[in-house]
């Protein structure tokens, strides 16, 4: 089996089936991470490149380990963008790099677009580890999966969405992924970050966290940037708090078996208060080692997928 | 060299001309526009032809084809000098007279700016050496465009500005807008507005809406548009200057510009392009990077609310804002690109299927592309463009209406080659253009 | 036409047979582990499981090993085998492993077997078993307890259907 296109570029055109066939995939490749040697001989011979353009120690890290374990050799290719020096085009740097041979160029971007835009100009399997504000498809394949697992299915669930839903490549790509398997999405957050036209996309908008948080079987709270704070989408990181923070109290709010998720990296105190990102609902460090897997499936079931 | 164009429907909207007739061109300016329908004057002119009456001339045949003024677009970017690699004068002026557009402006976003009546004699130079059509540089507003400082309006104009803007950029600065729209009265120029708060604008690269979100790209509200449309009509009607709206491309600035028309404001005047009233931000889909185009795609509603003004003459002008681009520049990042399409040659095809669709007449559209902008520009009232009147530049175009052709950018004689209008089929396809007297014969 | 090779009753006898195979080479079943091949191997490994029970009156532990991520034919195949759950009821450490399939054809696959289930542990032995061998191999690779040898041409193929798939116990040739 095998996916439908030669690259991972979102789930928003991802379809139903190879959804489900990655989240299938990734339970075999969990096992192979629970043993002794979490290593198999799969990939050998095939090369995967890491090009980040944005920093990332996590997704830069899980993607490495990922493509390890699966025996390719792995190159990282940090650019730093400075947009005063004008540097080698996004599409010069690929090519160079799949002229040396890469079957996998996994890729973040500030742009939006940038992973379509490449997969588009390369014959190498182009993964999409975040475009601008775009999506991140492997992070919400991740969530997915430990969704699977702790709940059985996804049909049917509560999703409560909170944050920075406006800037988050990681919610759209809940977003799209989740609706497709038939989770009712609610998205909670301040008027500046949570515009009601992500109403179109199926899920509800709250401001009122309390509200949002009614029933949810899930709670995903996003990371906040702080430079949004002076650009005027919330007057202080404490008034977020206030309103739109995690706490074990507005936790009651939801289903008494609520499961806890952040991508990841958290800012205590901000969106999440640290006895809810400690506490036992949380699911928190699972999802980093769910990621791996995730990340080995996406891999393998790309690696099938030439012409 | 002299010219007689027989047997062609004539449409001047400067003269009510629609009908059959022939037109003799001499010495590079329009001598007569003469009624030949019915077999009693062809019956002559064809006599005429072979009796040597017309010794010398040059015989155009235009029989089953349509003959309108040469084309006025008043929004142009030449890119010359500086970004010789977009499109030069020479390259930029062949591309209009394949569109059958006979007379330019062009905005003064080149390096340098065109803040100076150095740069302002050097494009005239240029044109008239290389140029295939008529070009009339539009000077800048302030000096470097950079929204600071006015440019010397004056000198600009001796040296031959026909008016002024600072294009591809607002003037932010609210007093210095009124300043110019002043200030610019002692030449009665023609202030031209590029409308968009940047600071709301906030660094967007298309409409803001469900297609924005779904990219992942920071949006534009039309708002950002429609509030600088407001605050120029204010400060035209507080100081009495001459303002034209270039490339409207929302609903709501269609409806204020209506509402102070309707009002009275004296001396307000709008343009929109084609790609306003053909295109919407589904384009942008897939990162298309000839979608990119500031003021951005915008929805159907507003594409229809475009229409309507058109139709009501809310806006009077189909201009181009043809910017072209190398294709490097657009083979990559959406948030990176440039904007702008690539227009000259597509302009009359799209516009004329605003008649087919019953949108305007015909001579409602050409009086928008050829009667308005030369009135506007103060290029009519010496009769010299944008009509066949007499004495005027002989400038025309002889388009086929039948055939019809597919968009192929490929082809253009613009070196721009950014359209999102390839593969469109159109009618409407200029066969011969008459630019000052000279002949460019395609078909 | 297709031709009946093992029917119900045959399957059951060739079991049996290898059952007693299997105690007499190892002496008894202490310390076996079957490991069933993803996924034809797995019922005959339950099944040699329950029959070695029987006889021994011990409970056998069977083991499901999934081979798709050890194949040699990863970059030559256009889509890729399905990943299936590898699960062992034990530490095989130290155990001897007898993999159980249901066809020995090319001997590919128990390449692929016998690196997987190194990569779960250090066994102190491999064994194989297999309902049927129908020869050609390509690798120098031989079963040690074989329920039919069937000498069969390249065209053909042999299928094997059991009754935990809902479907008769046969073995086919086709």
């Amino acid at each position: 089996m095998s996916l439908r296109s030669k690259d991972l570029t979102g789930l928003k055109d991802l379809s139903t089936d190879d959804i489900n066939l990655i989240i299938e995939t990734a339970a075999g490749f969990k096992d192979v991470l629970g043993r002794d040697i979490k290593k198999v001989p799969a990939l050998r011979g095939r090369t995967t490149v890491n090009l980040f353009y944005e920093p990332s120690t996590r997704t830069r890290t899980s993607f490495e380990l990922a493509a390890k374990r699966l025996s390719t050799d792995v190159i990282n290719v940090s650019v730093s963008t400075s947009s005063v020096v004008k540097g080698e085009t996004l599409k010069d740097t690929a090519r160079t790099i799949e002229a040396l041979g890469a079957d996998f160029i996994v890729v973040r971007h500030a742009c939006s677009g940038a992973a379509h835009f490449l997969a588009d100009n390369l014959g190498s399997s182009v993964i999409n580890a975040g475009d601008g504000t775009n999506e991140h498809p492997t992070q919400a394949l991740l969530d997915i999966f430990t969704i699977k697992e702790k709940k059985g299915s996804v049909a049917g669930l509560k999703v409560a969405i909170v944050g920075d839903i406006l800037h988050s490549r990681v919610a759209k790509s809940n977003i799209y992924g989740l609706t497709k398997l038939g989770a009712e999405i609610k998205l909670i957050g301040p008027p500046t970050l949570v515009p009601l036209c992500f109403g179109d996309l199926g899920p509800s908008v709250y401001y009122d966290m309390d509200e949002g948080l009614k029933d949810a079987d899930i709670v995903m709270t996003l990371r906040i940037q702080s430079e949004r704070q002076g650009k005027g989408f919330f007057p202080s990181t404490d008034e977020y708090f206030k309103n739109w923070g995690l706490t074990s109290k507005r936790l009651l709010k939801a289903k008494e078996d609520v499961m806890v998720m952040h991508p990841g990296p958290m800012n205590r105190g901000v969106e999440i208060s640290s006895d809810v990102a400690d506490g036992e609902r949380s699911v928190i460090l699972e999802q980093v080692t769910n990621g791996l897997a995730v990340r080995m499936a996406v891999l393998y079931l790309l690696s099938g997928a030439k012409q | 060299m002299n010219i007689l164009v027989k047997n062609a429907k004539v449409i001047d909207p400067s003269q009510g001309t629609d009908g059959i007739c022939d037109i003799t061109i001499e010495n590079g300016k329009i001598k007569e526009v003469r009624k030949s329908g019915g077999a009693e004057a062809r019956k002559k002119t064809n006599a005429d032809v072979r009796t040597s009456a017309y010794a010398g001339f040059e015989v155009i045949d235009a029989e089953g084809l349509l003959v309108v003024p040469g084309l006025v677009d008043m929004h142009v970017h030449l890119r010359e000098p500086g970004f010789e690699y977009k499109e030069t004068i020479r390259t930029g002026t062949e591309a209009a007279v394949r569109g059958g557009i006979t007379t330019v402006c062009c905005m003064p976003n080149t390096k340098p700016v065109n803040d100076n009546a150095g740069i302002t004699e050097f494009i005239i130079n240029r044109a008239a050496r290389e140029g295939a059509c008529s070009v009339y540089p539009v000077g800048a507003i302030t000096k470097g465009q950079k929204g600071e400082e006015l440019a010397e309006f004056s000198i600009m104009h001796d040296a031959g500005c026909i008016a002024f803007s600072d294009d591809g950029r607002p003037v932010m600065d609210s007093l210095l807008m009124r300043r110019a729209l002043e200030y610019s009265k002692i030449l009665k120029a023609l202030i031209i507005s590029h409308c968009e708060d940047l600071s709301l604008a906030a660094g967007g690269v298309m409409n803001e809406g469900l297609v924005s979100v779904t990219l992942g790209l920071r949006g534009i509200p039309p708002q950002a548009e429609e509030i600088m449309v407001s605050r120029d009509i204010a400060l035209a009607e507080l100081t009495g200057g001459r303002l034209h709206i270039a490339h409207v491309s929302t609903a709501g600035s269609v409806e204020i510009i209506r509402a102070a028309k309707k009002r009275g404001v004296a001396d307000i005047t709008a343009e929109t392009c084609p790609h306003y009233f053909h295109i919407t931000e589904e384009v942008a889909a897939g990162y298309n990077t000839f979608a990119r185009v500031n003021p951005p795609l915008r929805t159907r509603a507003d594409v229809e609310a475009i229409r309507q003004g058109l139709s009501d003459n809310t806006l009077d002008v189909i201009a181009t804002d043809h910017a072209p681009h190398h294709m490097d520049e657009k083979t990559v990042e959406f948030d990176n690109a440039p904007s702008g399409i690539s227009g000259l040659e597509t302009s009359l095809g799209l516009s004329m299927k605003l008649v087919e669709e019953g949108v305007l007449s015909l001579s409602q559209l050409i009086e928008k592309m050829t009667l308005n902008p030369a009135r506007i520009l103060g290029l009519l009232s010496g009769g010299t463009k944008g009509t066949l009147r007499p004495g005027a530049d002989a400038d025309l175009v002889v388009v086929n209406t039948k055939d019809e052709y597919r968009v192929d950018p490929g082809g253009f004689r613009s070196k721009g080659k950014n359209s999102p209008f390839d593969g469109w089929t159109l009618k409407a396809r200029p066969a011969i253009t008459i630019s000052n007297g000279r002949i460019f014969r395609w078909e | 036409m297709p031709k009946v090779l093992l029917d119900k009753k045959d399957i059951e006898r060739a079991i049996t047979r290898m059952s007693h195979e299997i105690i007499e080479k190892n002496k008894g079943v202490s310390s076996i582990l079957l490991a069933g091949i993803q996924r034809g191997g797995v019922h005959i490994a339950r099944r040699l499981a329950s029959k070695l029970g029987l006889i021994e009156g011990t409970e056998i532990p069977v083991g499901i090993l999934d081979i798709a991520l050890y194949r040699d034919d990863i970059n030559v195949r256009k889509e890729q085998p399905v990943v299936r759950r590898t699960h062992m009821p034990a530490e095989i450490h130290g155990l001897k492993v007898v993999l159980v399939d249901d066809v020995l054809f090319t001997g590919r696959s128990i390449r692929a077997a016998m690196d997987a289930i190194m990569d779960l542990g250090r066994p102190s032995a491999v064994q194989l078993a297999v309902l049927v061998d129908r020869g050609h191999r390509e690798l120098p690779i031989k079963a040690d307890f074989v329920g039919k040898n069937i000498p069969t041409s390249l065209d053909e193929t042999v299928r094997v259907q059991l009754s935990e798939d809902g479907l008769e116990d046969m073995v086919v040739l086709e």
